[in-house]
């Protein structure tokens, strides 16, 4: 190798002094005409010699894995095939750059090789238990009657063609409608009351729902057991696992839209405020609205953890194959208690239900997630194009409205205060409603 | 003062007050949501004094010794949180050993190797895997994993057996190999409690390696160091706030998580330092097993177990969150 780099040195020196010689000593200026521009190299993408090292390391592991697990070990098994085949990568690999380069660039190379695969490992599991478990409930979700009925009528040795998970689908449409109807307003409020209002009460407001994320959700499902269920209540209920599901996504909710309007910039605000409006009024028309698209985002992937956790409704719902309406009285499952209600079974068919309803589920959280990625990912106070269009018009409708304003006004109230009428043209319900339609009302 | 020769009126204004009397929608406004705070505040510390009033009964009755007691029997009036804690935090630090190592990887993947479309996509797939409920990521452990991952158990319990922890042994000693031995374990558990803990740190991490200052990571390639060399000396050292705070968050998930761990362990009430053999316990798995038949004690008693947990883990947050907060004003400096 390093005969190698000593001849390519002296071949490059060569070079430069041949050229030294034969350029003209007077110096001008290239123009960018004359001079032959090389073809356009791509700087980014790997070249083929360091493909060729990936390619040929991953062939070179596989083939020596494969005869050490077939012909010269007694090794077995697919785990210990994929981690001596990596081992054995990572060794030919850092070979085969070693053959090029120096210590460091090794280095950096099998680094970058442990990230890449640290992150395919991930993300393949993410992928694998996502996928497991669609495949698993392939069995039970094309079943019509899986979405329709109830468990009531079918027992575990029913076929799949009877019985569903309806009951738990209300369940937890009605758990969540109430734990959100209690988190938004509160959480809500109570974000804008620590970053509008402020003061030594608001930080102490702060520390403990801080300190409150830090409960376990199986502790926020006892305390309503013992609170409200064995004290008030004396059964178990909807309601007390909508309370449940409040106390654990409350201090989430608060803590994300906290996060959320803590980013509204603080011209914004001051602008409002200079042109005399209330606090409430620049909560309400100035902060509330550029933070909207952030909000939504906290509430929904609040919604999605709580859809999502078993425990907390596991001490507090109570088990039932029946569909309840009634939050009040009565057990209500919801789906993440029903998956684990059915996998309890060792009947092949409940299991397969179990799946069917983790399916449902899961499906259920990645559309909310989903949603969320589609409202949020802009940070406050940037438009989407349609709201700017609408935004455009608004401000277009108000400038024509203001224009005729002050053409009518003359006739209706003679000379007598001119500039008055156009000064008074905006009304307070027209007044900008959203940051964003000032700037923009010269360009309409 | 001067003012009254500079205008030569010896006439001076009242002091008017510079304080904005309030009109009455604005102290509504202040009220109602002055009061929105002091609920919330009022529902958590309802929740802490109703705990720890309850759990009072039984600390009262247990005394210190609640801490050390292996066995659960509210009922004798013996009981404790020894083995249930160690349990609890064996799963922790298995789950650790497979998480960080993860997230590290996967944080430094995507703020450091990856760019563009494709960082945005990994980071909402991080998100989404947060998203996924715990209970599927126990259905994947109970039905897949458990089968696969013993062959390995055995195999480490094989070459490994000189550490003690890697020992699988029956009470009187002999070395166990058959399967049945290693179902159920806490090192099944806690690597799907590691799989579900690594989003929670892997978004932390990033965000604190995504702050490390461009003009020193710019400096550190213009004297030629490489991708690694830039990360060893810039980033890594950089984001060691946010390496550590985002490991503590992840271990106080790790340490609630319940269901995952309800579904896949098999409950014993014995201190187990065998991670690999059949058997283990968790604070969180011992509350969803044993609040249905508590008598009023015993409920105190689980009550007691739960603030003991719930102690612990707000220590770690908080501590966690101080030190990535300090991390992060060290970041504007």
């Amino acid at each position: 190798m390093t005969i190698l780099d000593e001849s390519r040195r002296a071949d490059a020196s060569d070079v430069a002094l041949f050229e030294a010689d034969a350029v003209a000593p007077r110096t001008h200026t290239p123009s960018p005409d004359d001079t032959p521009a090389g073809e356009r190299r791509t700087l980014r993408r790997a070249t083929l010699d360091e493909r060729f090292n990936v390619v040929g390391a991953i062939a070179a592991a596989s083939a020596l894995t494969a005869l050490l697990f077939g012909w010269f070990t007694p090794l077995t098994g697919a785990i210990g095939w994929v981690v001596v085949a990596f081992v054995l990568f990572i060794g030919f690999y850092s070979l085969l750059v070693a053959l090029r380069s120096d210590g460091q660039e090794v280095r950096d190379r099998i680094m970058t090789v442990l990230l890449v695969s640290s992150g395919i490992v991930l993300f393949s599991a993410l992928v694998f238990v996502v996928a497991y478990t669609i495949i698993r409930a392939a069995d039970a979700l094309p079943h019509l009657n899986f979405f329709t009925e109830t468990m009531e009528l079918a027992g575990p040795l029913d076929p799949l063609t009877m019985g569903g998970v309806l009951h738990a689908i209300v369940g937890t449409v009605i758990q969540i409608s109430i734990a959100l109807a209690i988190t938004i307003p509160l959480g809500i409020t109570t974000a804008v009351f620590l970053n509008e209002i402020g003061g030594r009460f608001a930080r102490f407001v702060r520390t403990i729902s801080d300190a409150m994320t830090a409960l376990p959700s199986i502790v926020a499902g006892l305390f309503v057991y013992a609170a409200i269920i064995q004290l008030i209540t004396h059964q178990r209920s909807g309601f007390a696992a909508a309370m449940a599901i409040t106390v654990m996504m409350l201090p989430i909710v608060i803590r994300a839209s906290d996060v959320v309007l803590r980013l509204v910039p603080g011209n914004l605000r001051e602008a409002s405020y200079a042109l005399g409006t209330t606090r409430w009024r620049t909560v309400w028309h100035v902060v509330l609205p550029t933070a909207r698209s952030g909000l939504v985002t906290a509430v929904i992937l609040g919604t999605a953890r709580g859809i999502g956790e078993t425990s907390p409704v596991l001490l507090t719902s109570g088990v039932t194959a029946v569909m309840n309406w009634n939050p009040f009285s009565g057990p209500m499952i919801s789906l993440p208690l029903q998956v684990f209600d059915f996998v309890k079974s060792p009947e092949p068919n409940m299991i397969a239900r179990g799946f069917g309803t983790a399916a449902v589920l899961l499906l259920l959280v990645v559309g909310l997630f989903a949603v969320a990625r589609i409202i949020g990912g802009r940070g406050p106070g940037q438009l989407s194009d349609g709201q700017r269009r609408r935004v455009a018009a608004a401000s277009r409708d108000d400038a024509i409205r203001m224009a005729t304003a002050a053409s009518a006004a003359p006739v209706g109230r003679h000379a007598a205060i001119t500039a008055e009428p156009a000064a008074a043209a905006p009304t307070p319900h027209s007044s900008p409603a959203d940051p964003e339609k000032l700037p923009k009302e010269p360009s309409q | 003062m001067a003012r009254p020769e500079r205008h030569g009126v010896a006439v001076i204004d009242e002091r008017r007050s510079l304080a904005a009397r309030p009109s009455r929608a604005d102290s509504i406004f202040k009220t109602v949501t002055f009061s929105a705070g002091a609920v919330t505040v009022g529902i958590m510390l309802c929740v802490g004094l109703f705990l720890s009033l309850r759990a009072g009964d039984a600390l009262s009755v247990a005394g210190p010794s609640f801490l050390f007691e292996q066995q659960w029997s509210p009922e004798t009036r013996v009981f404790g949180i020894g083995a249930i804690l160690l349990g609890t935090f064996t799963i922790a630090i298995i789950a650790m050993a497979v998480a960080v190592p993860l997230a590290l990887g996967t944080a430094l993947l995507i703020s450091e190797v990856v760019g563009g479309k494709l960082r945005g996509f990994l980071v909402s797939l991080v998100d989404l895997m947060a998203a996924v409920p715990s209970v599927v990521y126990g259905l994947w452990g109970l039905f897949f994993l458990q089968a696969n991952v013993i062959p390995v158990s055995q195999w480490i319990s094989t070459y490994f057996a000189w550490i003690p922890v890697f020992r699988v042994s029956s009470a009187s000693g002999d070395v166990l190999t058959e399967a049945s031995a290693f179902t159920s374990s806490a090192f099944i558990a806690g690597i799907v409690v590691g799989l579900m803990v690594v989003p929670t740190q892997t978004s932390i991490m990033r965000e604190a390696f995504s702050q490390a200052p461009v003009g020193e990571r710019e400096a550190a390639l213009a004297l030629g160091s490489t991708r690694w060399g830039m990360i060893q000396t810039v980033v890594l050292p950089f984001g060691r706030g946010g390496i550590i705070g985002g490991t503590m968050l992840g271990l106080g998930r790790a340490l609630g998580e319940t269901i995952a761990v309800y579904m896949i362990i098999s409950p014993i009430f014995t201190i187990n330092w065998e991670v690999l053999k059949t058997g283990t316990n968790s604070v969180s798995a011992l509350i969803a097993l044993r609040y249905g038949e508590a008598s009023d004690f015993a409920l105190s008693a689980l009550m007691a177990a739960g603030l003991v947990l719930f102690i612990i883990t707000l220590i770690v947050n908080f501590t966690a969150s101080s030190i990535v907060a300090r991390s992060r004003s060290g970041a504007e400096s």
